[in-house]
């Protein structure tokens, strides 16, 4: 963690869990929605948003204590933040540093903007999206999501 | 399992077998009963009259025969039972479903419950694979579907039949000649996607411009429910009106289709000329819908 002078750390390191970091600004309440936190989970938290960064100008961090992240949790965040890395920490100690993957497939993340799209009903099925380099293909009616996709987060 | 959902679905050599064998079948004598003793589960969602009667008539050509829901309101899914559970049940009655829904997607989804093959039958503004074929089928009775120039009429923007057939054909090397009132134009999206593959697409507000290049004019419905009052309705769609006089000069091997039912445009007059093909259109849909029911259950 990079020291501030005058403020000294921005958020204090973790005993074991997982840090994100290089998450693009302003996107880090987004990186939780996606990986399922939210203000009824345990974990405890570490969120810093718009910290200086040499390579990305601005950036996010997330830190969550006692929880290790699994790869496809991992990868959804690539959708918003694909030059986010990976942490996983074991006693203060970085135990594993990987990138983030975009899933050729992304299921229960995204909701469809078509109301008429079966998948926006009470059937027992979650949204089902192909990945691709023009935006997010809805698998059950076609529709394609091309811009704004965090507005449309589950 | 061999589920019929999309067109999107099919490789162009499937397509071709669809539309070999429904050939076969319209060129046949007798029908065989290659399905006798197998049982077809229709399930309509909305209404039909043709896609639903020729299913069953398909299959009963075929030696089998149909079971099916005559209405919505007579169904469990008017007590509340999701699409996915009635879809496992009726896997236990029938060989294969055809269902029509409102819901797009509601096909895929069955798709994935379902222990028996799906075919599409239309779902909302998504698909309907059924008619796409039948369209292809008829126009290559007439003419070979490679390269031809393909003239879409009418509106392009909810028309589930114009957008699937418009695939297809791009599956061909055609051109496609798009003519529709503003506000109703093919989806921007759609029409990328084609061109990215290579189909040369061009927009026309006037049917008379371009008529007489095409070999093939396909006419859809105007909805009325698109615009705001009689009006303006009968304006836009007055101007979309296929008429005897339109037709004057145009190529030999011309025909025009339309998935009916139509309303007014098509003038009844052009039903005695040579291009018009719509109800031989209509009723291709039988040797279609029976190779469709013998490759999922054959």
């Amino acid at each position: 963690m990079k020291r501030d002078a005058r403020e000294g750390l921005l958020i204090s390191p973790i005993r074991n869990g997982t840090v994100i970091d290089h998450i693009t600004g302003g996107e880090a309440l987004n990186v939780l929605k996606i990986i399922g936190i939210t203000g009824a989970t345990t974990e405890s938290i570490s969120v810093a948003t718009n910290v200086k960064s040499g390579k990305m100008g601005r950036k996010d961090i997330v830190k969550i204590e006692n929880r290790e992240l699994l790869k496809e949790e991992v990868n959804r965040i690539a959708l918003i933040a694909p030059n986010a890395s990976i942490n996983i920490i074991r006693n203060f100690e970085v135990f594993e540093k990987k990138g983030v993957e975009i899933p050729s497939i992304l299921t229960g993340v995204v909701r469809c903007p078509n109301p008429g799209c079966i998948s926006n009903t009470n059937e027992p099925i979650d949204s089902k999206f192909e990945v691709l380099t023009k935006g997010l293909h809805c698998l059950y009616c076609d529709w394609i999501i091309t811009k704004d996709i965090t507005s449309h987060l589950i | 399992m061999n589920h019929i959902i999309s067109i999107r679905d099919l490789s162009r050599t499937e397509i071709d077998q669809l539309i070999d064998e429904a050939s076969r079948i319209d060129s046949s004598v007798s029908f065989d009963q290659s399905l006798k003793g197998k049982i077809l589960a229709l399930l309509f969602f909305e209404p039909s009259t043709r896609t639903r009667m020729s299913f069953e008539a398909a299959m009963a050509r075929l030696g089998g025969t149909s079971i099916g829901l005559d209405s919505v309101e007579a169904s469990s899914m008017a007590k509340g039972e999701t699409l996915a559970d009635t879809i496992r049940v009726v896997s236990g009655y029938a060989d294969t479903i055809v269902l029509r829904h409102p819901k797009e997607g509601a096909a895929r989804l069955a798709s994935e419950f379902a222990s028996v093959p799906v075919i599409n039958a239309g779902d909302g503004a998504g698909q309907h694979p059924s008619q796409t074929l039948l369209d292809l089928y008829t126009i290559r009775q007439s003419m070979p579907l490679e390269g031809i120039s393909v003239g879409l009429l009418g509106d392009l923007r909810y028309g589930r039949t114009a957008h699937s057939l418009a695939y297809a054909l791009s599956l061909y090397g055609a051109t496609l000649h798009t003519i529709s009132p503003k506000g109703l134009e093919l989806p921007t999206s759609i029409a990328d996607e084609l061109r990215e593959k290579g189909t040369e697409i061009v927009e026309h507000r006037d049917v008379s411009e371009i008529i007489g290049t095409l070999d093939v004019l396909y006419v859809t419905r105007i909805q009325r429910e698109r615009f705001p009052d009689s009006a303006s309705y009968f304006k836009v769609a007055s101007s979309y009106r296929v008429t005897p006089d339109l037709l004057t000069g145009v190529r030999e091997r011309l025909i025009v289709l339309h998935p009916l039912p139509r309303l007014d445009e098509i003038d009844p007059g052009v039903d005695q000329l040579p291009y018009a093909r719509y109800f031989e259109q209509s009723r291709n849909g039988i040797p279609v819908r029976m190779a469709m029911l013998r490759k999922v259950m054959g």
